[in-house]
């Protein structure tokens, strides 16, 4: 999957002006980067902005709410199970804590409950560690180098990214927490890229004042995953792992209390009952909703389970009216499309620029100022690269890295993502990428304080189902700190709850059976749909259309 | 509604006129699918709803390895799914998960040694060294390499190039000696970050500060601050230079520690 012959000589363009971009790189001449105003402007081209991407939600706690179409649509659907068919009294588990979600939060809330004397359990719908953890190429942020950045500036950084409408409690710590939790990471032995003296490298992010992006080669967020998930097995006494088991509906018991969940085993189709002193919603993302049919770097699993779940229990939601594009998602080859090209590359050197080779947006604005000013670039200015299958995409001209770092970066500092390109012919040292903004990370999700408690008693959540901290838009290498910072707080927070707090009585689905009345009530027609959506369908749809039998009853479908 | 079915077919014809077509074996039985399909893809062409075998779909969470063989073949290839492009004629079968056994330790006890390695994972010495593994990874790296630099006691060796490892399985689905090697792996990535790296003593710096609460005045001062004052420090923040030297300092210090 070479570049096409067509491609091949509008590279020649990216290499006639490469030089010149490189001397004004080295001698530390940038692109003008936007005020707060020229933000403003150029945000009316990001997909939020299009009034036809989002409804009203006309049921349950944030009534009224206009969010994006895909999430609403499940919002407005039955549950899984029927509450009247549910003999809830014979639970399958009993555990101190339920963990929904074996990704970074939930596998830091884990290991921080066991800490404190809890035992847990971690339902996850795929693997343990497939989750957007894993797939977090860039780094994590943490003021770390006190001699020039302090939480001070950090949080700053946070609040200008989010325009100043993050939740400022949760910022704070952030902040404050994010040195911590990078030193627990390091315990752990995870392995940071460092100086031989054992100092931390760092580098820029969009919107960052100060270099404070800690990484691990380039697939930082991988390194953390595996590294905590093997801790958490070497504590399989305490900590035990339901794989390919998601939650599909909370329990909350006759005191008003969570008290567990409903899980599904993919594989057996059973429904299983685990009673919980308190449970951590820690479930991720939405990107497989496809809002606005925009491709997504997001893992299989990212179908907005918890936050479905946990509004029927009547958690409220917020800033889930902005979703966040990552600017530089690939768009060739075919198969590579959606796939997270690490903001690293811009960090590193590498210019955007347009199809005469032009640039056209500085490489570090906060993320959805630079998706919508490449969105402008190609459907405004009409100044983008056709692709073959009929889109448009920007170069990011990552051969400027090695003349200016030496021969040999990329191969160092980018392995992963050079080895993936050459799998398509496409040597990334010589030859430009073609990217796309693509659908990336959930800004806003499920109310929480500081202790990442929910408006329900015995309900956490954590990490990117959670809302508030980023505002309305998150800055790189804020997420995997977010995971592990919050993670951990709902993990302590959880078990201590469950040692003194917690009330037991009779389990219920009761706030199910409301949450159908109420879509009753307003007519909101369900169209026999049902959710968590637990998996997007990506199956060819003239063979679903074949399957005559799968609604059934038979020895087999 | 006949008559969207029929357009429907038509638009298929259309579609595979202009699509080159290509067989595949899943599992022994032959389907045809786009030719730009990966692996991953061609399941889901021919009909399959992925629940096992399928995770980030980047080629980073190791769930899709997969092997397959031509016709006529005596080698078996391997790839991740979401990968790896098919091929005319391939038979492809997905493994995606294979037992495997991982030893359980305190990782603060241990020692960076090799026979720290060989204690806990003692098969290693099975190691027949027949390259199978490297041969079977699909991340290119040279397993069979880091293994035995972690017999030889080479534990930063051993780690760093198993630093790419998805964890996928593959290698240890193909030893013929059972050895797990992507445990192995993992077990000298995290003994060379807890004992072998020196510790950033910066980042201890830093929790100790903001465990003396040194920020928390600034950060109380930016909490209570109205909007449009925020915005102004906001834009008047120093950005510290993308290329400069790591012992940049901005010029204003008040919400820094400079001793």
């Amino acid at each position: 999957m070479a570049y096409t012959p067509e491609l091949r000589k509008l590279i020649k363009r990216v290499e006639k002006t490469r030089p010149a971009r490189v001397e004004r790189k080295k001698r530390g001449e940038e692109f003008p980067a936007q005020s707060l105003k020229e933000r403003e402007d150029i945000l009316k081209y990001h997909p939020d902005f299009k009034d036809e991407g989002r409804s009203e939600i006309r049921v349950g706690p944030s009534k009224g709410y206009k969010i994006s179409n895909e999430i609403v649509e499940l919002l407005h659907a039955k549950s899984r199970v029927s509450p009247d068919l549910l003999d809830l009294s014979n639970p399958d588990y009993e555990i101190d804590i339920l963990i929904i979600g074996g990704g970074g939060a939930g596998t830091s809330a884990a290991l921080m409950a066991r800490e404190n004397g809890a035992k847990v359990i971690i339902a996850t719908k795929l693997r343990h560690g497939d989750a957007n953890t894993m797939m977090a190429e860039g780094g994590i942020q943490a003021a770390t180098k006190n001699r020039k950045d302090s939480p001070y500036y950090h949080y700053l950084d946070a609040m200008g990214g989010g325009h100043f409408t993050n939740v400022p409690e949760l910022v704070e710590t952030l902040v404050n927490d994010a040195p911590l939790a990078l030193k627990w990471l390091e315990s752990l032995g995870t392995m940071f890229s460092k100086f031989d003296d054992g100092r931390l490298k760092t580098m820029h992010g969009g919107g960052t004042s100060r270099r404070r992006m800690h990484y691990a080669g380039d697939i930082t967020g991988a390194e953390i995953m595996r590294t905590i998930r093997d801790e958490a097995r070497n504590h399989k006494d305490d900590i035990r792992v339901l794989e390919f088991s998601p939650a599909v509906e909370l329990i909350v018991n006759e005191k008003g209390h969570c008290a567990g969940a409903i899980l599904y085993n993919l594989e057996t189709e059973e429904y299983i009952i685990v009673k919980a002193k308190a449970t951590i919603i820690a479930t991720g993302g939405s990107g497989r909703l496809h809002m606005q049919n925009f491709m997504t770097t997001n893992h299989y699993g990212a179908t907005a389970d918890g936050l479905i779940m946990a509004y029927r229990a009547g958690v409220s939601l917020n800033f889930l009216h902005t979703v966040q594009y990552h600017p530089t998602g690939a768009v060739f080859p075919e198969q590579a499309e959606g796939l997270l090209i690490t903001e690293k590359f811009r960090g590193a050197g590498a210019n955007i620029v347009n199809i005469d080779g032009e640039q056209f947006v500085y490489e570090r604005e906060p993320r959805d100022v630079e998706a919508s000013t490449i969105i402008r670039e190609c459907k405004g200015v009409g100044k983008g690269v056709p692709i073959p299958a009929g889109k448009f995409g920007v170069w990011l001209d990552s051969p400027m890295i090695d003349i200016l770092k030496g021969k040999g970066t990329i191969r160092k500092e980018f392995p992963g993502k050079w080895i993936l390109f050459k799998r398509y012919d496409i040597d990334i040292t010589k030859d430009p990428m073609l990217i796309y903004p693509t659908l990336h990370y959930q800004n806003g999700g499920l109310e929480i304080n500081s202790k990442c408690e929910t408006s329900l008693p015995g309900l956490y959540a954590g990490g990117e189902v959670s809302g508030g901290i980023h505002g309305e838009n998150r800055l790189m290498g804020n997420s995997l700190l977010d995971v592990t910072v919050f993670g951990r707080i709902a993990g302590k927070a959880a078990a201590g709850y469950a040692k003194t707090k917690f009330r037991d009585g009779k389990l219920t689905l009761d706030h199910v059976t409301k949450y159908h009345k109420e879509l009753e009530k307003e007519g909101v027609d369900v169209g026999g749909r049902v959710s968590p959506m637990l998996l997007p369908d990506y199956s060819n749809p003239e063979v679903r259309e074949k399957q005559l039998t799968t609604k059934y009853l038979g020895t087999i479908r | 509604m006949s008559n969207n079915s029929d357009s429907k077919k038509k638009n298929k014809k259309q579609s595979e006129t202009t699509l080159e077509m290509v067989p595949v074996f899943i599992m022994g039985k032959k389907y045809d699918v786009p030719a730009t399909l990966t692996i991953q893809k061609a399941f889901e062409y021919a009909g399959y709803q992925l629940v096992r075998g399928c995770g980030c779909r980047g080629g980073i969470c190791g769930a899709c390895g997969t092997v397959y063989r031509f016709p006529d073949s005596y080698r078996i290839e391997v790839g991740l799914a979401c990968q790896t492009v098919v091929k005319p004629n391939m038979y492809i079968s997905q493994i995606p998960f294979f037992p495997a056994n991982k030893a359980v330790y305190d990782i603060e006890e241990l020692e960076p040694t090799g026979s720290t390695v060989t204690a806990l994972y003692p098969e290693i010495f099975k190691c027949v060294g027949c390259g199978t593994c490297t041969r079977s990874c699909p991340m290119d790296i040279d397993v069979m390499e880091y293994i035995s630099r972690a017999i030889r006691g080479d534990i930063a060796g051993a780690a760093e190039l198993s630093f790419d490892c998805v964890m996928c399985g593959l290698c240890t689905a193909r030893c013929p000696s059972e050895l797990v090697q992507y445990n192995i792996g993992i077990l000298t990535r995290r003994l060379y970050g807890r004992h072998i790296a020196k510790r950033a003593k910066h980042l201890e710096d830093a929790v100790e500060n903001v465990k003396q609460k040194k920020f928390d005045k600034g950060i109380k001062k930016l909490k209570k601050m109205d909007i449009d004052k925020l915005k102004a420090v906001y834009s008047a923040r120093e950005t510290e230079p993308q290329f400069g030297p790591e012992e940049w300092e901005p010029e204003n210090k008040d919400y820094l520690i400079t001793e």
